[in-house]
């Protein structure tokens, strides 16, 4: 493709004006389509229950309803009704959230289990997704460069882990895993992840480092460096594209992974996904407090993604382009 | 520097023999060059030296220092790949710095800085040391990947067809420069081409490959004058020998046996046929200034030789031809020597 300003020339494998604007047009659209249902999920979350369940519903802050903070309020705390006259015996409060939960006759009486879900979610995802990256670098490594007996089938294997849905083999883990001990804890959480993630992260990689010649490592250790140094100094700092493509992939799996969560935690290994959906307020479902929840449970994934769009478009369209 | 010796090397690919039963010894500061066309088992050799293959038979010894099992760290060679193979993430003083920061040598940093600076000087690419190796000609990117290698001074150097990629100017100025750094550092060198050029220009000794097998291994003025049978003899020489059956020239001496004349452009008198018969006919010239090729059809047989562009001769012309000595060979390629 010739620089912008040195050619007017229209060359045939360029799109034409009007084809890039139909092509605009049909990428708004659909990211406009794939946008509503976060906007719901933030327009939920600064809604009263009442407003969150209106129908009608309630659409424009400011004009259709008044936004308030009470779902965050509800999502990190636990609060219990009270008599008014407690209520009005007790000091003035000293924050908003104490000030809206009285509001509604209750007091609150400690932080909610919201916080230690998200921690447990943030470890379990960061440290399967580290080791998946780890062992599949490792792993794509020896078989893009060493001659390994019966690789074909090895990959095949590998890559056959992924053809049926995970939750397939959900009662045969559950039964493991009760055997060793492993249920609701994090250790077992994020092995099973890990085991998903790994074979993505081979197949990925394998590509990536394919793609790096040989010759720089030959010369690194011909340089007076052992294979190990080269892969490290030479081979590493080239594959950071790949390295963090297969990252993020690897990382919304586990972040965003629901049906395992559900199935083998319970309490002190629970993630946020099976925790948010159950939070329950008076009378029923707290809306409010559930988007509030999956709005910061989204906020991590879309700020890695953004930092890293470049890489992970890059991983998309990998060798599909070669420079 | 030291010398370099390969054994009775042999190295097999599955079932293709890349290099076979290979002799060869290289002295302390001498520049080898070995020749051939692609998959005769060139840069095979050069990788078996350099420890980044190793030999299915024979030894290699480097230094007199047998190294055959060696890991290519042990053995002190410095390599000049062919593709450049310089780090896209450092940048052109770190390129250079690689192989002195090296575990296993721990040159110290002000050392380090001295030896960049030397060999970037010689090479005349001062000016690009803060570069990335990417932001650089295919020129410069070739001559860190020489400086590269120089920043050390290893026991030989070992370069893969090193000036391939580069256009004919820079090619001869790098070729010079190659030259002049060998003569300085009196290093051994073991060098791979398929350019005549550089094997003439450059080589104390040329060896000449097929197949795997060393076929010739002498001076350039050996392999050029004296070669051992016609597939040397077609390696060398611009435009190439002009392989003829010896039966076109009746009437000249020639010794017993043989079924092939070699002649090159030297061997070849031509003149204008006067007579009413000619031997030849001249098809096409090529003008390239200072010579003219002429292409003459003698029979069913093509000949290209050159000639003067004053030499009065036009597209068309009937030519006599003379052999003023020529190459011998018999019915399978191999040389006749006169006096043999």
């Amino acid at each position: 493709m010739p620089a912008a300003g040195l050619s007017t020339a229209h060359s045939i494998v360029e799109p034409t004006p009007l084809a890039r604007r139909i092509a605009g047009t049909i990428v708004i659209a659909y990211a406009v389509l794939a946008l509503i249902p976060l906007v719901w999920i933030g327009l939920t979350s600064i809604k009263s229950p009442p407003d969150s369940i209106s129908y009608p519903p309630k659409v424009l802050p400011w004009v259709d309803f008044e936004p308030t903070i009470e779902g965050y309020c509800n999502l990190f705390t636990t609060r219990s009704r009270q008599t008014p006259e407690y209520i009005a015996s007790l000091p003035p409060a000293d924050d908003r959230c104490e000030a809206l939960a009285r509001g509604k006759g209750m007091v609150v009486v400690g932080p909610s289990n919201y916080v230690p879900r998200f921690v447990n979610s943030v470890v379990i995802a960061f440290g399967s997704t580290v080791l998946a990256v780890v062992l599949g670098t490792l792993a794509a490594y020896g078989f893009s460069r060493f001659r390994v007996p019966l690789k074909d089938d090895l990959l095949f294997f590998i890559l056959s882990t992924r053809m049926m849905p995970p939750i397939a083999v959900a009662i045969p883990i559950f039964l493991m895993y009760r055997e060793l001990g492993l249920s609701d804890t994090r250790l077992g959480m994020i092995l099973l992840y890990t085991s998903v993630n790994v074979s993505l992260a081979v197949w990925l990689l394998k590509g990536f480092i394919d793609e790096i010649p040989r010759e720089y490592e030959e010369a690194a250790m011909i340089d007076g460096y052992t294979r190990l140094q080269a892969f490290v100094k030479v081979v590493l700092p080239q594959a950071t594209t790949g390295i963090a493509a297969t990252a993020i992939f690897c990382l919304i799996f586990a972040w965003n992974e629901y049906a395992f969560a559900v199935l083998l935690t319970s309490g002190s290994a629970q993630t946020a996904p099976p925790f948010i959906p159950i939070i329950i307020g008076e009378g029923g479902q707290d809306w409010p407090a559930v988007a509030a929840g999956t709005t910061l449970f989204l906020l991590p994934i879309l700020a890695f993604t953004i930092l890293l769009r470049k890489q992970l478009l890059r991983g998309i369209t990998f060798g599909a382009v070669r420079k | 520097m030291a010398e370099v010796r390969l054994e009775g090397v042999t190295k097999r690919f599955g079932a293709t023999v890349a290099v076979a039963d290979l002799t060869l010894p290289v002295g302390d500061g001498e520049f080898v060059v070995l020749l051939g066309p692609t998959g005769a088992g060139k840069s095979t050799t050069l990788r078996l030296v350099a420890g980044l293959e190793r030999a299915d038979a024979g030894r290699v010894l480097i230094g007199g220092r047998d190294v055959t099992r060696a890991p290519p760290v042990e053995r002190d060679v410095a390599f000049v790949f062919q593709q450049f193979a310089l780090y896209p993430h450092l940048s052109v003083y770190d390129n250079l710095a690689f192989p002195l920061r090296a575990p296993a040598r721990r040159t110290p940093a002000d050392v380090v800085d001295r030896k960049v600076r030397e060999v970037a000087a010689l090479l005349r690419i001062e000016s690009k040391l803060a570069n990335r190796a990417t932001q650089l000609s295919g020129g410069q990117m070739q001559r860190v990947a020489i400086g590269r290698a120089l920043v050390r001074s290893p026991a030989v150097y070992l370069m893969d067809e090193p000036l391939s990629s580069l256009d004919a100017k820079l090619r001869a100025e790098l070729r010079l420069e190659l030259q002049r750094i060998q003569r300085d550092l009196g290093a051994t060198i073991l060098y791979v081409t398929h350019d005549q050029t550089e094997a003439m220009t450059m080589a104390t000794r040329i060896g000449v490959m097929d197949r795997g097998r060393l076929v010739q291994l002498g001076t350039p003025r050996q392999i050029y004058e004296d070669p051992d049978d016609t597939y040397v003899a077609t390696r060398l020489g611009q435009p190439a020998i002009n392989l003829l059956p010896a039966r076109l020239f009746e009437g000249t001496p020639m010794p017993r046996g043989t079924a092939t004349v070699g002649a090159r452009t030297e061997h070849l008198r031509i003149t204008r046929a006067t007579k009413g018969h000619a031997a030849g006919r001249v098809r096409w010239i090529e003008h390239l200034g200072d010579q003219n090729h002429l292409h003459i059809d003698v029979g069913a047989h093509k000949i290209v030789t050159l000639a003067e562009p004053d030499a009065g001769i036009d597209v068309g012309d009937p030519v006599d031809l003379a052999l003023v000595g020529a190459l011998w060979f018999d019915a399978a390629g191999a040389r006749i020597r006169a006096g043999a």
